[in-house]
């Protein structure tokens, strides 16, 4: 029965067709295709893996930043306290070395002052005697200008000398 | 929908009248002759009879090219030969060849030397199957070389393919990862074109083989030399690339000492195991498409079987026959499609699976 008995004129054609598409396949046609399809893959693997992980470190920048951000607050605090001790000290030490200053300078006018005082006051001690010996002179003149004035005069002095001894 | 029951019953009761009704036509003049329409579609011809139209037979003559011994090459078209046989069954044709058998079968082409009828040496015709062959086999090439080009012209990062060859990229590796890779696993490359080829080729031929016209409706994966041409190139696969193990295994398997030695009884099974398992890879895809294909014709066929019975019984069951016969070869197509992957499927599988075998290394401790 020729349904089972194998046929040479088609087994030839077989083997010549076969081969040929299978050779043109080979070469052209399902490594071509197994290997694009792997790269595809593993491309869009990678891109996966990579959107995964820069969603990641997106995530971790938020966290980074809003550390950088607290961290910055404190130091602000920090360096804003910092800025008003000193701010008090050099006002305090302006302040105490005004005060030194001026208690100093206080002293040295207080000094000149006195100076000045005791030069004034000897200047119109000087010029008290002076007057005083003016108007002695011309008290002794306006009283001495009689003979027994002079002698009572003497006489005066005389006794106050003597009293006093 | 309460009287389809009945009804589908009764066509089915009228379907087992069927045989004793068709044997009593058989024979009358005008019969059909059901033997004849399967065989002339399954079997392979010199000429492609395609249909009957208007009762001239729509026929593809063929050329046919053999060598015959005596007088050397010979190419003519089958249309030289005649139609119909002659009461010895033969076909005559020009210089005295005839061929041998009905006149839709494939017979043998013999040459009248002296009186004497001589089978010519060999013929390599382009017969009906081997039209197939070619008309597949440039679909397939087709089918394959499209998707491949896209590849060449595309980069790794363009957008996916889409359409036909997003299809083909898809279902190509689906069997490659499904089929050849978990069978393989890091040899598969190796041995992907091969098993790729044969899955292609083998579903295409059988999806054409579904078609009831041309360009399809050929049998070739339901023709045994197709079969066993496939069987052949595992076999050779298998055992060209077969490990010393594989050989060992064989000959000296690992198996008690008395199994093999005063009667070499488990070498002997082994050896004889080396050419089952291709025969058995050939039985299995040739009987399972030519079985899709006998079933289908039968289908239609039943229709005419039943109009060829005389008189108004004829006519009724024909009419009842109709209707049922296109439900149920409906349902044999859907199937038939299912049938084409799996086939496809379990060939290029157990190949894998042979190949994996041969190809084992044992880990020696």
């Amino acid at each position: 029965m020729s349904l089972i008995t194998p046929d040479f004129g088609l087994f030839f054609w077989m083997t010549v067709v076969f081969l040929a598409v299978f050779f043109i396949l080979w070469k052209y046609g399902f490594p071509v295709i197994i290997k694009m399809e792997n790269d595809r893959k593993a491309f869009i693997d990678e891109s996966l893996k990579n959107a995964r992980e820069a969603n990641e470190r997106l995530a971790n920048i938020k966290i980074e930043s809003e550390a950088i951000l607290q961290e910055a607050h404190t130091k602000q605090a920090e360096i804003l306290k910092e800025a008003a001790a000193t701010r008090d000290a050099i006002v305090n030490d302006a302040k105490d070395k005004a005060n030194i200053e001026g208690a100093r300078i206080i002293e040295d006018a207080r000094q000149l002052i006195q100076k000045e005082k005791e030069a004034a006051i000897a200047d119109i001690r000087k010029q008290v005697a002076q007057l005083s010996v003016e108007v002695a002179e011309k008290i002794l003149r306006k009283e001495l200008s009689s003979e027994n004035k002079q002698m009572d005069m003497i006489a005066r002095l005389l006794d106050e000398v003597t009293v006093s001894k | 929908m309460r009287f389809l029951q009945p009804i589908f019953f009764l066509i089915v009761m009228l379907l087992t009248a069927v045989p004793v009704q068709a044997g009593e036509s058989r024979g009358e003049k005008g019969g059909f002759d059901l033997k004849e329409v399967i065989f002339g579609h399954v079997q392979d011809a010199y000429q492609w009879h395609i249909t009957d139209f208007n009762g001239h037979a729509v026929v593809l003559h063929l050329p046919m090219i053999f060598y015959s011994q005596s007088t050397g090459f010979h190419v003519y078209c089958s249309s030289q030969f005649e139609h119909e046989p002659d009461a010895n069954l033969l076909r005559k044709g020009p210089d005295g060849f005839y061929i041998k058998g009905g006149h839709d079968e494939k017979g043998q082409v013999v040459e009248m030397v002296g009186s004497q009828l001589k089978p010519v040496m060999f013929d390599i015709s382009i017969t009906k199957t081997v039209l197939v062959l070619f008309i597949d086999s440039i679909i397939l090439l087709l089918c394959i070389l499209i998707p491949a080009r896209w590849c060449r012209k595309h980069k790794i990062d363009d957008p996916a393919p889409k359409g036909f060859t997003g299809l083909m990229h898809m279902f190509i590796m689906s069997v490659y990862e499904d089929i050849v890779k978990s069978t393989l696993g890091e040899k598969a490359d190796k041995y992907a074109p091969y098993l790729l080829t044969c899955f292609f080729f083998i579903f295409i031929v059988n999806l054409l083989g579904v078609v009831p016209f041309p360009p399809g409706g050929g049998n070739l994966t339901g023709n045994i030399t197709c079969t066993m041409f496939l069987a052949l190139c595992t076999f050779i696969v298998v055992n060209v690339t077969g490990s010393r193990d594989y050989w060992k295994e064989i000959f000296w398997g690992d198996v008690p000492w008395w199994l093999k030695v005063p009667v070499p009884l488990m070498p002997f099974i082994e050896f004889f195991g080396i050419f089952i398992k291709p025969v058995a890879l050939m039985i299995r895809l040739f009987a399972n498409m030519l079985a899709g294909h006998v079933i289908a014709i039968s289908l239609s066929c039943l229709i005419f079987v039943m109009f060829a019975i005389e008189g108004l019984l004829g006519q009724v069951l024909g009419s009842c026959i109709t209707v049922v016969s296109v439900l149920m070869s409906i349902f044999m197509m859907v199937l038939e499609v299912l049938v084409c992957y799996i086939q496809a499927m379990v060939f290029t599988m157990l190949s894998a699976v042979f190949i994996m075998m041969s190809n084992h290394k044992h880990e020696h401790s």
